[in-house]
Protein backbone atom coordinates (compact mmCIF):
# COMPACT_ATOMS: atom_id res chain seq x y z
CA UNK A 1 0.00 0.00 0.00
CA UNK A 2 1.45 3.33 -1.02
CA UNK A 3 0.53 6.72 1.21
CA UNK A 4 -1.36 9.36 -1.35
CA UNK A 5 -0.15 12.95 -1.38
CA UNK A 6 -2.44 14.56 0.17
CA UNK A 7 -3.68 16.71 -2.45
CA UNK A 8 -4.77 13.65 -4.10
CA UNK A 9 -7.00 12.65 -1.28
CA UNK A 10 -9.14 15.52 -1.79
CA UNK A 11 -13.23 15.29 -2.00
CA UNK A 12 -14.75 16.55 -4.89
CA UNK A 13 -18.66 17.21 -4.43
CA UNK A 14 -19.02 14.22 -7.12
CA UNK A 15 -18.13 11.79 -4.23
CA UNK A 16 -21.13 13.42 -2.37
CA UNK A 17 -23.64 11.42 -2.47
CA UNK A 18 -26.32 13.18 -3.87
CA UNK A 19 -29.02 12.26 -1.44
CA UNK A 20 -26.56 13.84 0.97
CA UNK A 21 -26.60 17.21 -0.92
CA UNK A 22 -30.35 17.26 -0.97
CA UNK A 23 -30.59 16.84 2.73
CA UNK A 24 -33.06 14.13 2.30
CA UNK A 25 -35.78 16.04 0.79
CA UNK A 26 -37.99 14.69 -2.54
CA UNK A 27 -38.07 16.75 -5.80
CA UNK A 28 -40.53 19.44 -5.98
CA UNK A 29 -43.06 19.09 -7.94
CA UNK A 30 -43.40 18.16 -11.64
CA UNK A 31 -44.17 21.50 -12.81
CA UNK A 32 -42.31 23.11 -10.01
CA UNK A 33 -38.57 24.13 -11.13
CA UNK A 34 -38.74 23.39 -14.75
CA UNK A 35 -35.64 23.68 -16.91
CA UNK A 36 -36.87 27.02 -17.99
CA UNK A 37 -38.12 28.67 -14.79
CA UNK A 38 -36.14 31.66 -14.25
CA UNK A 39 -34.38 32.45 -11.25
CA UNK A 40 -32.22 34.96 -9.62
CA UNK A 41 -31.07 35.53 -5.59
CA UNK A 42 -33.23 38.39 -3.80
CA UNK A 43 -30.64 41.45 -2.61
CA UNK A 44 -29.54 41.22 0.61
CA UNK A 45 -29.15 37.61 1.04
CA UNK A 46 -25.62 37.18 1.09
CA UNK A 47 -25.57 36.24 4.80
CA UNK A 48 -27.53 34.05 4.79
CA UNK A 49 -26.28 32.26 2.00
CA UNK A 50 -22.92 31.63 3.98
CA UNK A 51 -24.76 28.70 6.07
CA UNK A 52 -25.87 27.42 3.46
CA UNK A 53 -24.45 23.78 2.18
CA UNK A 54 -21.42 24.56 -0.48
CA UNK A 55 -23.53 23.31 -3.44
CA UNK A 56 -26.27 25.67 -2.14
CA UNK A 57 -23.84 28.27 -1.69
CA UNK A 58 -22.69 27.58 -5.54
CA UNK A 59 -25.94 28.05 -6.62
CA UNK A 60 -26.72 31.12 -4.86
CA UNK A 61 -23.23 32.83 -6.05
CA UNK A 62 -24.11 32.10 -9.57
CA UNK A 63 -27.66 33.63 -9.64
CA UNK A 64 -26.46 36.52 -7.26
CA UNK A 65 -25.85 38.87 -10.49
CA UNK A 66 -28.86 38.41 -12.13
CA UNK A 67 -31.55 35.86 -13.78
CA UNK A 68 -30.41 32.80 -15.10
CA UNK A 69 -32.62 29.52 -15.92
CA UNK A 70 -32.99 26.39 -13.88
CA UNK A 71 -31.46 24.52 -17.15
CA UNK A 72 -28.52 26.88 -16.81
CA UNK A 73 -28.14 26.76 -12.97
CA UNK A 74 -27.48 22.63 -13.71
CA UNK A 75 -25.24 23.62 -16.63
CA UNK A 76 -23.00 26.04 -15.25
CA UNK A 77 -22.73 24.16 -11.47
CA UNK A 78 -22.75 20.78 -13.17
CA UNK A 79 -25.00 19.61 -10.37
CA UNK A 80 -27.56 17.50 -11.39
CA UNK A 81 -30.95 18.73 -12.46
CA UNK A 82 -32.82 16.94 -9.91
CA UNK A 83 -30.46 18.51 -7.20
CA UNK A 84 -31.04 21.91 -8.42
CA UNK A 85 -34.80 21.73 -8.53
CA UNK A 86 -34.28 20.22 -4.73
CA UNK A 87 -31.93 23.17 -3.47
CA UNK A 88 -34.16 25.89 -5.69
CA UNK A 89 -37.17 24.79 -3.82
CA UNK A 90 -35.98 25.09 -0.60
CA UNK A 91 -34.38 28.29 -0.99
CA UNK A 92 -37.41 29.65 -2.47
CA UNK A 93 -38.94 28.42 0.74
CA UNK A 94 -36.14 30.67 3.28
CA UNK A 95 -36.91 33.78 1.13
CA UNK A 96 -33.71 33.46 -0.52
CA UNK A 97 -34.74 34.01 -4.32
CA UNK A 98 -37.13 35.14 -6.64
CA UNK A 99 -38.80 32.47 -9.38
CA UNK A 100 -40.26 33.25 -12.52
CA UNK A 101 -42.46 30.62 -14.19
CA UNK A 102 -42.47 29.78 -17.63
CA UNK A 103 -44.97 31.26 -20.33
CA UNK A 104 -48.08 29.16 -19.66
CA UNK A 105 -49.55 27.61 -22.88
CA UNK A 106 -52.78 28.33 -23.79
CA UNK A 107 -55.07 28.94 -26.46
CA UNK A 108 -55.89 32.50 -26.17
CA UNK A 109 -52.18 33.20 -25.34
CA UNK A 110 -50.65 31.07 -27.69
CA UNK A 111 -51.11 33.25 -30.77
CA UNK A 112 -49.56 36.01 -29.07
CA UNK A 113 -46.84 34.46 -27.88
CA UNK A 114 -45.22 32.88 -31.07
CA UNK A 115 -45.87 35.92 -32.79
CA UNK A 116 -43.58 37.26 -30.40
CA UNK A 117 -41.32 33.95 -30.89
CA UNK A 118 -41.42 34.75 -34.92
CA UNK A 119 -40.89 38.16 -34.94
CA UNK A 120 -37.73 37.80 -32.26
CA UNK A 121 -36.11 35.21 -34.20
CA UNK A 122 -36.65 37.75 -37.82
CA UNK A 123 -35.20 40.77 -35.93
CA UNK A 124 -32.39 38.49 -34.72
CA UNK A 125 -31.51 36.60 -38.13
CA UNK A 126 -32.44 39.02 -40.36
CA UNK A 127 -35.08 36.94 -42.08
CA UNK B 1 -24.33 35.14 -19.29
CA UNK B 2 -27.46 36.53 -17.44
CA UNK B 3 -30.88 37.22 -18.84
CA UNK B 4 -31.86 41.05 -19.03
CA UNK B 5 -33.76 41.42 -16.05
CA UNK B 6 -36.87 43.00 -18.24
CA UNK B 7 -37.19 39.14 -19.47
CA UNK B 8 -40.37 37.36 -17.88
CA UNK B 9 -41.62 34.71 -20.01
CA UNK B 10 -39.38 31.86 -21.18
CA UNK B 11 -40.48 29.26 -23.66
CA UNK B 12 -38.69 26.90 -25.02
CA UNK B 13 -38.57 24.55 -28.06
CA UNK B 14 -37.43 20.63 -28.51
CA UNK B 15 -34.60 19.94 -30.97
CA UNK B 16 -35.12 16.17 -31.63
CA UNK B 17 -33.89 13.34 -32.98
CA UNK B 18 -31.91 9.87 -33.04
CA UNK B 19 -28.23 9.91 -32.18
CA UNK B 20 -25.54 11.48 -34.06
CA UNK B 21 -28.10 13.50 -36.39
CA UNK B 22 -27.02 16.67 -35.35
CA UNK B 23 -28.73 17.75 -32.42
CA UNK B 24 -25.73 19.53 -30.96
CA UNK B 25 -24.19 20.84 -33.75
CA UNK B 26 -27.86 22.99 -34.79
CA UNK B 27 -27.70 24.06 -31.02
CA UNK B 28 -24.07 25.04 -30.92
CA UNK B 29 -24.76 27.20 -34.21
CA UNK B 30 -27.66 29.25 -33.39
CA UNK B 31 -27.22 29.26 -29.54
CA UNK B 32 -26.09 33.12 -28.13
CA UNK B 33 -24.46 30.78 -25.14
CA UNK B 34 -22.05 28.40 -25.04
CA UNK B 35 -24.12 25.34 -25.26
CA UNK B 36 -24.48 23.64 -21.85
CA UNK B 37 -25.66 20.54 -20.63
CA UNK B 38 -27.90 19.39 -17.94
CA UNK B 39 -27.63 15.98 -16.64
CA UNK B 40 -31.20 13.87 -16.03
CA UNK B 41 -31.95 11.14 -14.16
CA UNK B 42 -34.01 8.70 -15.49
CA UNK B 43 -35.01 5.31 -14.12
CA UNK B 44 -34.10 1.99 -16.47
CA UNK B 45 -34.61 -1.68 -15.64
CA UNK B 46 -31.15 -3.21 -15.04
CA UNK B 47 -30.00 -6.10 -17.68
CA UNK B 48 -28.19 -7.53 -15.65
CA UNK B 49 -28.92 -11.49 -14.79
CA UNK B 50 -30.76 -11.18 -11.29
CA UNK B 51 -33.16 -14.12 -11.42
CA UNK B 52 -33.12 -14.14 -7.76
CA UNK B 53 -35.26 -11.05 -7.82
CA UNK B 54 -39.18 -11.17 -8.41
CA UNK B 55 -39.76 -7.65 -9.62
CA UNK B 56 -38.04 -6.52 -12.82
CA UNK B 57 -34.58 -4.35 -11.05
CA UNK B 58 -34.41 -0.64 -11.82
CA UNK B 59 -31.44 1.54 -11.73
CA UNK B 60 -30.86 5.34 -11.95
CA UNK B 61 -28.71 6.51 -14.86
CA UNK B 62 -27.73 10.24 -15.94
CA UNK B 63 -28.52 11.51 -19.42
CA UNK B 64 -26.41 14.49 -20.32
CA UNK B 65 -28.68 16.52 -22.50
CA UNK B 66 -27.53 19.49 -24.91
CA UNK B 67 -29.50 23.16 -25.41
CA UNK B 68 -28.66 26.50 -25.46
CA UNK B 69 -30.14 30.23 -25.19
CA UNK B 70 -31.83 32.57 -28.01
CA UNK B 71 -32.54 36.38 -26.26
CA UNK B 72 -35.83 37.08 -28.88
CA UNK B 73 -36.66 40.47 -27.37
CA UNK B 74 -36.67 42.63 -23.98
CA UNK B 75 -39.15 39.86 -22.39
CA UNK B 76 -39.10 36.82 -24.15
CA UNK B 77 -36.22 34.29 -24.13
CA UNK B 78 -36.21 31.07 -26.01
CA UNK B 79 -34.61 27.87 -24.86
CA UNK B 80 -33.82 24.96 -27.25
CA UNK B 81 -33.04 21.66 -25.72
CA UNK B 82 -31.87 19.09 -27.54
CA UNK B 83 -34.18 15.83 -26.91
CA UNK B 84 -32.44 12.21 -27.81
CA UNK B 85 -35.25 10.18 -29.46
CA UNK B 86 -34.95 6.38 -28.18
CA UNK B 87 -37.66 5.16 -26.28
CA UNK B 88 -35.69 4.78 -23.38
CA UNK B 89 -35.63 8.45 -22.55
CA UNK B 90 -39.02 8.79 -22.97
CA UNK B 91 -38.89 9.41 -18.95
CA UNK B 92 -37.17 12.73 -19.57
CA UNK B 93 -39.88 13.67 -22.88
CA UNK B 94 -42.35 13.91 -19.68
CA UNK B 95 -40.72 17.07 -18.57
CA UNK B 96 -39.35 18.57 -21.22
CA UNK B 97 -42.28 18.66 -23.45
CA UNK B 98 -44.32 19.91 -21.04
CA UNK B 99 -45.05 23.70 -21.92
CA UNK B 100 -42.95 23.47 -25.11
CA UNK B 101 -43.74 24.93 -28.33
CA UNK B 102 -42.95 22.19 -30.32
CA UNK B 103 -40.44 20.42 -32.05
CA UNK B 104 -38.15 20.65 -34.71
CA UNK B 105 -37.06 17.02 -36.01
CA UNK B 106 -33.72 16.50 -37.45
CA UNK B 107 -33.07 13.60 -39.41
CA UNK B 108 -30.41 12.14 -41.63
CA UNK B 109 -31.76 10.67 -45.39
CA UNK B 110 -29.87 8.12 -45.30
CA UNK B 111 -31.22 6.76 -41.98
CA UNK B 112 -34.63 7.54 -41.78
CA UNK B 113 -35.68 4.37 -40.58
CA UNK B 114 -34.37 5.61 -37.50
CA UNK B 115 -36.16 8.43 -37.52
CA UNK B 116 -39.73 6.46 -36.63
CA UNK B 117 -38.96 6.02 -32.96
CA UNK B 118 -38.54 9.59 -32.53
CA UNK B 119 -41.25 10.94 -34.43
CA UNK B 120 -43.48 8.52 -32.47
CA UNK B 121 -41.91 9.81 -29.40
CA UNK B 122 -43.17 13.33 -30.66
CA UNK B 123 -46.86 11.76 -31.74
CA UNK B 124 -47.11 10.50 -28.42
CA UNK B 125 -46.44 13.62 -26.29
CA UNK B 126 -48.38 15.44 -28.90
CA UNK B 127 -45.91 18.01 -30.00
CA UNK B 128 -46.47 19.92 -32.65
CA UNK B 129 -43.13 19.46 -35.56
CA UNK B 130 -41.42 20.15 -38.44
CA UNK B 131 -38.55 18.36 -40.03
CA UNK B 132 -35.18 19.32 -41.14
CA UNK B 133 -33.38 17.58 -43.30
CA UNK B 134 -29.83 17.44 -42.34
CA UNK B 135 -27.23 17.85 -44.99
CA UNK B 136 -24.05 16.00 -44.73
CA UNK B 137 -20.86 16.82 -46.64
CA UNK B 138 -20.69 15.33 -50.08
CA UNK B 139 -24.13 14.27 -50.26
CA UNK B 140 -26.52 15.66 -52.70
CA UNK B 141 -29.59 17.73 -51.44
CA UNK B 142 -32.09 14.71 -50.88
CA UNK B 143 -35.48 15.64 -52.17
CA UNK B 144 -37.77 16.28 -49.73
CA UNK B 145 -40.74 15.10 -51.48
CA UNK B 146 -38.99 11.51 -50.85
CA UNK B 147 -38.66 11.95 -46.98
CA UNK B 148 -42.08 12.75 -46.20
CA UNK B 149 -43.42 9.83 -48.33
CA UNK B 150 -40.35 7.65 -46.57
CA UNK B 151 -41.48 9.06 -43.33
CA UNK B 152 -45.74 9.01 -43.78
CA UNK B 153 -45.85 12.67 -43.25
CA UNK B 154 -48.95 14.37 -43.24
CA UNK B 155 -49.12 17.56 -46.00
CA UNK B 156 -49.38 20.18 -43.70
CA UNK B 157 -46.20 18.93 -41.89
CA UNK B 158 -43.03 21.37 -43.13
CA UNK B 159 -40.09 19.42 -44.37
CA UNK B 160 -37.09 21.96 -44.90
CA UNK B 161 -33.31 21.31 -46.13
CA UNK B 162 -31.47 22.21 -43.14
CA UNK B 163 -27.74 22.53 -42.71
CA UNK B 164 -26.81 22.20 -38.90
CA UNK B 165 -23.82 23.82 -38.98
CA UNK B 166 -25.46 27.32 -40.98
CA UNK B 167 -26.65 29.68 -38.70
CA UNK B 168 -28.80 31.34 -41.37
CA UNK B 169 -30.43 27.75 -42.38
CA UNK B 170 -30.72 26.69 -38.35
CA UNK B 171 -32.67 29.86 -37.59
CA UNK B 172 -34.84 29.14 -40.90
CA UNK B 173 -35.44 25.87 -39.95
CA UNK B 174 -36.74 27.57 -36.79
CA UNK B 175 -38.73 30.44 -38.48
CA UNK B 176 -40.37 27.68 -40.53
CA UNK B 177 -41.64 25.24 -37.14
CA UNK B 178 -42.69 28.59 -35.12
CA UNK B 179 -44.71 29.54 -38.92
CA UNK B 180 -46.48 25.85 -38.67
CA UNK B 181 -46.91 26.32 -35.09
CA UNK B 182 -49.07 29.59 -35.81
CA UNK B 183 -50.76 27.67 -38.75
CA UNK B 184 -52.01 24.94 -36.47
CA UNK B 185 -53.72 27.47 -34.01
CA UNK B 186 -56.68 27.55 -36.38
Amino acid sequence: MHDEPDGELELTSALVPLFVIAKGRALPAENEYEHTTLVTAREGTSAAARTLSPEARAVMDLIAEGFLSVAEVSGYTRLPLGIVRILLAQMADDGLIFVRNPAPRDQRADRELLTAVLDGLKTRFGA
Amino acid sequence: MYLDPAVSRSVKVLVVGHFAVGKTTFIGSISEIEPLQTEEEITEASEGLDDLSETPDKSTTTVAMDFGRLTLSDTLVLYLFGTPGQERFKEMWEGLSRGALGALVLVDPKRLHESFPVLDLVEQFGLTYAIGVNRFDGTPDYPLDEVREALNLTEETPVVHCDVRDEDSAAQSLITLVKHLMSTLG
